[in-house]
Parts: C-alpha cells; sequence; structure tokens
C-alpha cells in the first residue's frame, strides 16, 4: 500500500468541536474567594441584625476616626486605579508612584483602624464584658482588618514587580488581580461602614 | 501524536498553565505526599476517609453496646478506653456524648464530605471534563493539607485527659461554649473548633477550584449540556459549599470569641453554682441560626455528590440513557436553591413565631419534589434496561432505595406539627441516618466500586462486592428501620440509658437488634476493606474501558500519568448517555465519537450538526501515526 493512500485515509472530515466559554481560571477563583468572603461577612451582619431586634441592644456611636479611614481607603482605590491605567498605558513612572501611594494609604487604613479602637475604649464600647453590639464592631472591623492585611501583601508582591519592571501593557495579571481584590475591600469596608452607621 | 486541530489558543494564561505540565515525573515525595495531581490528591482523601469511616464507625459500635445492652459489662474495652470505662464495667456518661458527638462530626464532615465530594469530584472533574488537572494544583494540595492538619487535630483530642467535644456535632451553645459545664466543653471543643476552621479552609480551597475547573477547564465540545451528572453534581456541590462554609466558620469564631475571649455573642443569663456568669446579652438561637444555615446545606453537600455517582452509574449499566437529563439537573439546581431557605425546620422548637414556622414548613416540603423527580428518573432509567448488576449497581440502587425510605419521613419531620412530638427523638436519627448517612455512604461505596479500575488499573472482586452489598443493605435496613419506632415511643437522642424509664422497658429487644444490626453492618465493611487493598494489588488487571462506559475518563491509558492523557486532550461531540442508541454498532458510543462518524444512528438535529463545507462548523483531522 502506497505512503499517499494512507494518508488520504486517515483524512476524516468532523464537526468542529467548539471550545467552551471560559475565563482565566485564577481570576475566576480570586471572584469566587471574594463570594466566601462576602457569605462571612454576610453572615454576621445578618447576625447582627437579628440580635438587633432583641431587647437590651446597646446602640452603639462609631467613632469619628472610622470615616476618616473611608476618605483613605476611597482614596486608595482611586490611586490604585490611576496606576492600573498608567500600566496599560506604560507610563512607568506613573505607575510606580500610583502602587507606592496606594501601598501607603493601605497601611494608613490599617493604622487608621487600630487607632479606631483606641476611640471605641475610650467612648467605652469594649470587645469583651461589654455589650454584643460592642463585641460586634470589633469583629467585622478585625476581620477586614486581616483581609486588608493580605492584600496589602499582595500589592507589596505587585509593587515589587513593579520595580524589577514586570508590570506593563503587556503583563497586567497580578496587578488586574491585585486591583480587583484591593477595590472589593474597599467595598466591603463601605458597606461595613454604611451598615454600622444606618443600623446603630 | 496526533496535532492538528484547527482551533488556537486565545487564552495564555489559562491554557499555559494547564497544559504544560503534563509528563514530569518528581521523587517519591513529590510524587506520592506532597502531589500536585488531582488523582493522587483523590486517592489521599479517599484513604483518609476510609480512615475516618472506621474510625466512626468503631464509636459508633461503642455506644450501640451501650444502647443495646445496658447491662453489659464492658471491661473488656479497657485496654482501649482506659479510664473511659467506669470501675462498674460501664461507659463513662459524659464520655458516651462525646462518641455521640464524634461519631456525628467524624460521619458528616470527615467521611461523607471530604471523603466523598474530596474523593470523587479531585477524581472525575477533570477526568470527565477533559482538563489535565484542576485549575489550581498547588491550592487543590494545600486542600488535602488542610484536610489532613484538621484530621490530625481531630483525631489528636481523642485522646486527650477530658477527652473529645461532647456537646453534640451540632455544638449549641451555651454547653460548648462553657469550658466549666462538662469535660467535653473543655480542651476537646477547642479542638474541634481548630480542626472545623482547618477543615473549611480545606473545604473552601477545594470548592473554588471544583467550580473554576468545571467552568474553565473543560475540553473542546464539552458544553454544560454534555457533562455528566457527576460533574453537575460535584459542581452543585461545590457551590454549596462555598456559600454555606463561610457562614459555619462565622458562626465557630463568635463561639470561639465566646469561650475563649469573654463576649457574650450566645450567652447571657446563666447561672453556674449559683453564682452569675458575666456574659449578658447573647442569644443561643443566635448560633442556631447561624448554624442550620450551614447545616441544612451540609446535608445537600453530603448527598448531591453520591446522587450523582448513582446517575452515572445507573445510566451506565442500564446501558440506558438517563432519563431527564435536563429534569435531573434542574431539579439537582432546585435542591441547591431550596436548601439555603429550609434552616428553621431544624428549629420548630425554639419559639419561633409560628407564622414564620410555616413558611419554613412549605419550603421544607417542597424539596420533596425536586427529590421525587430524582428517584422516579432512576427509576425509569432502569425501566426496561439491560441491567448488569455488577457491585456498583447494586449499592448505587441501594441508594436509591434508602433515598426513599429515608425521604419519606422527611415529609413528617417537615411538618411542624409533628415536629413537636418527634424532635430529638430517634426518629430523627433513623431518618438522617437513611436518607443523608447511609444513601451518601451507599453512594460513596458504589464510587469506589464502579471507579476502582481507574483509580488502581485493577477490578475489585465481584462475588466478595455481592457479600459486602446484602450484608450492609440489610444490616442498615434492621439499624434503621427499628429505629422509627423507638423514635415515635419517645425514645430522645443522646441519651446515655434509657433503664431508669419505665415506658421504655418494652422496647430494649429492639434496641438490641438495632445494636447487633450495627456489628454485622460494621462487620461487613470488612469484607470491603480487604477486597479494596487485595485488589489494589492483586486484581485482575482492568482493560481501558470495562463498564462499556461513554465518559472521557475511559479515554485515557490504564495508568493515566499527571495530565491525563499522554496526547491531545480529547475533543467531545455527544452528551455522555448515548447508551443503546437505535441503529448504532455498540451499545455505547463515547463521547469522543463525532456524529459525522455515526451516520447509521444520528437523529434528524445531530445531523443538522454535521452540515458540511463553509460554514465554519466542521474542522478537518488529520491523524498522523502514534
Amino acid at each position: 500500500m502506497s505512503n499517499s493512500h494512507m494518508e488520504i485515509k486517515e483524512l476524516k472530515i468532523v464537526e468542529e468541536a467548539k471550545k467552551p466559554l471560559s475565563m482565566n481560571p485564577k481570576k475566576f477563583a480570586l471572584w469566587l474567594f471574594m463570594v466566601s468572603v462576602m457569605m462571612l461577612f454576610g453572615a454576621w451582619t445578618s447576625a447582627y441584625l437579628v440580635k438587633r431586634s432583641d431587647a437590651g441592644w446597646a446602640e452603639i456611636i462609631l467613632p469619628g476616626r472610622f470615616l476618616i479611614n473611608t476618605i483613605i481607603i476611597a482614596a486608595s482605590s482611586l490611586s490604585l486605579i490611576i496606576a492600573y491605567r498608567a500600566a496599560r498605558k506604560d507610563n512607568l513612572v506613573l505607575l510606580k508612584t500610583g502602587l507606592v501611594i496606594t501601598f501607603l494609604l493601605g497601611l494608613a487604613f490599617v493604622i487608621g483602624q487600630i487607632l479606631g479602637y483606641g476611640d471605641l475604649i475610650r467612648l467605652n464600647e469594649y470587645f469583651t464584658g461589654g455589650s454584643v453590639s460592642h463585641s460586634f464592631i470589633y469583629v467585622l472591623t478585625g476581620v477586614h482588618g486581616l483581609h486588608m492585611i493580605s492584600a496589602i501583601i499582595f500589592l507589596a508582591v505587585v509593587l515589587s514587580d513593579a520595580f524589577r519592571l514586570r508590570i506593563h501593557s503587556k503583563s497586567m495579571f497580578r496587578l488586574e488581580l491585585c486591583s480587583t481584590y484591593w477595590h472589593f475591600l474597599g467595598g466591603l469596608w463601605l458597606y461595613l461602614f454604611v451598615f454600622l452607621k444606618l443600623y446603630p | 501524536m496526533a496535532t492538528t486541530q484547527v482551533t488556537t489558543d486565545t487564552h495564555l494564561h489559562a491554557d499555559a498553565h494547564g497544559h504544560e505540565h503534563e509528563h514530569h515525573e518528581g521523587n517519591f515525595w513529590t510524587h506520592y505526599i506532597f502531589s500536585q495531581d488531582h488523582k493522587i490528591i483523590a486517592k489521599q482523601f479517599l484513604f483518609t476517609g476510609m480512615f475516618w469511616a472506621l474510625i466512626g464507625g468503631v464509636l459508633s459500635l461503642i455506644f450501640r453496646l451501650q444502647l443495646g445492652f445496658p447491662e453489659m459489662n464492658l471491661d473488656w474495652l479497657k485496654p482501649i478506653l482506659g479510664g473511659w470505662i467506669t470501675p462498674e464495667g460501664k461507659i463513662d456518661p459524659e464520655f458516651y456524648l462525646a462518641l455521640v458527638t464524634m461519631h456525628g462530626t467524624i460521619m458528616v464532615f470527615f467521611v461523607l464530605t471530604a471523603g466523598l465530594s474530596g474523593t470523587f469530584s479531585n477524581f472525575l472533574i477533570p477526568l470527565q471534563c477533559g482538563a489535565r488537572d484542576m485549575a489550581s494544583g498547588f491550592m487543590n494540595m494545600l486542600s488535602y493539607w488542610f484536610f489532613f492538619l484538621s484530621s490530625v487535630v481531630m483525631f489528636s483530642s481523642l485522646f486527650i485527659s477530658t477527652g473529645p467535644a461532647g456537646g453534640g456535632w451540632t455544638i449549641y451553645p451555651p454547653l460548648s461554649a462553657l469550658p466549666q459545664a462538662i469535660q467535653g466543653s473543655g480542651l476537646g471543643m477547642t479542638l474541634w473548633l481548630v480542626s472545623m476552621a482547618l477543615f473549611i479552609v480545606s473545604t473552601l480551597l477545594g470548592g473554588i477550584n471544583y467550580i473554576t475547573t468545571v467552568i474553565n477547564m473543560r475540553t473542546r465540545g464539552m458544553s454544560f449540556t454534555r457533562l455528566p451528572l457527576t460533574v453537575w453534581a460535584f459542581f452543585f456541590t461545590a457551590i454549596i459549599g462555598l456559600l454555606s462554609f463561610p457562614v459555619l466558620f462565622a458562626a465557630a469564631l463568635l463561639l470561639i470569641f465566646d469561650r475563649s475571649f469573654g463576649t457574650s455573642f450566645y450567652l447571657s443569663d446563666i447561672y453556674i453554682g449559683g453564682e452569675a456568669l458575666p456574659h449578658t446579652g447573647g442569644s443561643a438561637i443566635l448560633f442556631q441560626h447561624l448554624f442550620w444555615f450551614l447545616g441544612h446545606p451540609e446535608v445537600y453537600i453530603v448527598l448531591l455528590p453520591a446522587l450523582g455517582i448513582t446517575s452515572e452509574i445507573i445510566a451506565t449499566n442500564a446501558r440506558k440513557p438517563i432519563f431527564g437529563y435536563k429534569a435531573m439537573i434542574g431539579s439537582m439546581l432546585f435542591i441547591a436553591i431550596l436548601s439555603f431557605i429550609v434552616w428553621a425546620h431544624h428549629m420548630f422548637v425554639t419559639g419561633m413565631n409560628p407564622f414564620l414556622g410555616t413558611i419554613f414548613m412549605l419550603l421544607t416540603l417542597i424539596i420533596a419534589v425536586p427529590s421525587a423527580v430524582k428517584i422516579f428518573n432512576y427509576v425509569t432509567t432502569l425501566w426496561k434496561g439491560n441491567i448488569r448488576f455488577t457491585p456498583a449497581m447494586l449499592f448505587s440502587i441501594g441508594l436509591v432505595s434508602f433515598f426513599l425510605t429515608g425521604g419519606i419521613t422527611g415529609l413528617f419531620l417537615g411538618n411542624a406539627a409533628i415536629d413537636i412530638q418527634l424532635h430529638d427523638t430517634y426518629f430523627v436519627v433513623a431518618h438522617f441516618h437513611l436518607v443523608m448517612g447511609t444513601a451518601s455512604f451507599f453512594g460513596m461505596v458504589a464510587g469506589v466500586y464502579h471507579w476502582f479500575p481507574k483509580m488502581f488499573g485493577r477490578m475489585m472482586d465481584d462475588k466478595l462486592g455481592y457479600i459486602h452489598f446484602w450484608i450492609t443493605f440489610i444490616g442498615a435496613n434492621l439499624v434503621f428501620f427499628p429505629m422509627h419506632y423507638i423514635g415515635i415511643a419517645g425514645f430522645p437522642r443522646r441519651y446515655y440509658a434509657f433503664t431508669n424509664f419505665e415506658t421504655f422497658g418494652g422496647f430494649s429487644d429492639l434496641n438490641a437488634l438495632v445494636s447487633a444490626a450495627a456489628i454485622l453492618t460494621v462487620g461487613a465493611q470488612f469484607i470491603f476493606l480487604f477486597n479494596f487493598f487485595y485488589s489494589m494489588f492483586r486484581g485482575r488487571l482492568a482493560p481501558a474501558n470495562p463498564w462499556r462506559a461513554t465518559t472521557l475518563e475511559w479515554t485515557t491509558p490504564r495508568f493515566p500519568k499527571h495530565g491525563n492523557w499522554p496526547g491531545e486532550i480529547p475533543a467531545v461531540y455527544r452528551w455522555p448517555y448515548d447508551y443503546s442508541k437505535p441503529g448504532a454498532k455498540e451499545d455505547y458510543i463515547p463521547q469522543t465519537v463525532p456524529f459525522s462518524e455515526t451516520p447509521e444512528s444520528n437523529l434528524p438535529h445531530e445531523n443538522e450538526l454535521i452540515k458540511l463545507e463553509g460554514n465554519g462548523h466542521t474542522a478537518i483531522v488529520v491523524e498522523g501515526k502514534h
């Protein structure tokens, strides 16, 4: 049997198997992680509302510092957006500046939250031994703060990438992941802040 | 290598990662211990799950001895239990509570969540979707090792002097929140909480991976309507877990704060020895709400994978397409949604608003509809099939039977009025052991029998499988059926002994029967263990596709390496249930066979799919020499 004959025999015409719709798995996994974080805080804020409807609820007073912190975290999201846009346009100086500012604002937020605990104590709102409502403030801000610290570490990694010129318009992946997470935590804080203001 | 497919990869990151790390050989440690291969991780989950099943089973026998034969002298258990046997030769009552607690915890979380989902989601999702591995092999490895760590913590709590947690697997405060309440609320409970926190991390890491893999890593042609029902079930299970386990974490963290830091989320107005505790303003009911928001979905986390496995095994061994494929998916989706809005039916006796109770009752009873759809579809799939009674098939049919007998009593318990009578009795114990315990266990065992050839390249012994099935099936019925009567008679769960109650005297024979049957049933599992380990090394060599099944995992070599397929990942052209298709040459058509190759059996709409020439729906495949 000749060789060419073989080849023709092996030529098949079949319908095309379509590539299923998909996105980057890592990005998708991050979104799922954020869903689980939302469920965590959803559980606590629901528990808060249920508990609040009970008799004997001591209304909380949020120290003014938390408003300042809210502004800080909003500003950090803004500077991250600027950095992100700069990276897409390969404006590396602006990218680095934006990331450094975001990093510092993130640190400022966490430190501000810790100082906020001092203010809470001065207002006689304690984590333990006092009212449940006060304990809730610590749990909500504390766990959010832990997530914030993880985001700051992530941002530090991205920052070091940026200084080693590994982030530019053709290599945006880590920055994308990091900004998604960062904005999510900013949004989450905004939610918690407004929630605590609305339902003291 | 056969590689001239026309499609090009545009998803750089995804596929660059997903396709490159095929066949790299590591040393013993990277290959068997810290493996990132989903098949090895699945086996790690399976072995750990089997270990826990053994522990959980033996624990249940110890307390069944106490319940069935309250007069028995248990001194002979001293070598194992030591000080937990009192000088009179009885089980220490507080240890009895710990036994019940640990049996529940181990079986629900470590065996039927990690052992079942961990094994089969890991093993089957990439193989049946046509992926080289999970979306993130590293996260998958972490998922197992968090589970391992959690297991170590839980296991070590069995050996501490105050004993393991004793507050029931639901760990209701205030009992669980006050270390001074019973011994089992001391260090044992702390370890329980630490272990569960690690367990939740493991479940979330696993679940995120499963969902991501199903959505993003399917092979060409594997649309959602061509996914096997196993994958659908694992997918829904992972979504339920992702949404509910964080809530358990939230509940557990507040409990940890109450126990160890002095907050009062769940505690209020408690007096111990005449002294008021400083905790005020908390609510124990709040914990129940948070707990059951996980607790009820957890039932379906346990059950859905077993149902998925059953769908696959019944269709394959009845040699018929699954009846109502889309109805099966729809009912699983419906069950998954409903599972989140019925949690308060566990709390009818907490003094909740009767109107609210009625709403939860209504939602609960609606679950009967998708469940009945599933049972109906299993039966109609079997109807007039060329049934092959393999051990896997027997266990799957057994699952359907238990799902029905156990599910029926759910209708009673879901009624708020009847639940007040039956709450916390053995009726409840019988109900959930049948519908979620035994049924899921049967699904798990069926899965092991069915996919053993793919896991270990050898066949399990059929005859031992039959013996295992019949003893387990009859035994489990003998254990749980009489429990309904015991429950209706009013026996409360978690009681150490009933000898002090005159009314219960007439039921002691029944309790003894239950205990004897339990010993028989657990004993029969050793047949399975023997079969499992013997076949692993000495079993008959398995052919590539021993069950003549259609799904993708059977297109891999007998010992698939990391990466699963040696060449290109096969593409998929049809749904997974083309069994006994009229006109077809054989009684099954694998998913990898294009419609253009089976003109004899194509339906009109399938012929539409192969319209040739120039419309972009065709591809030319040149197969080179392998």
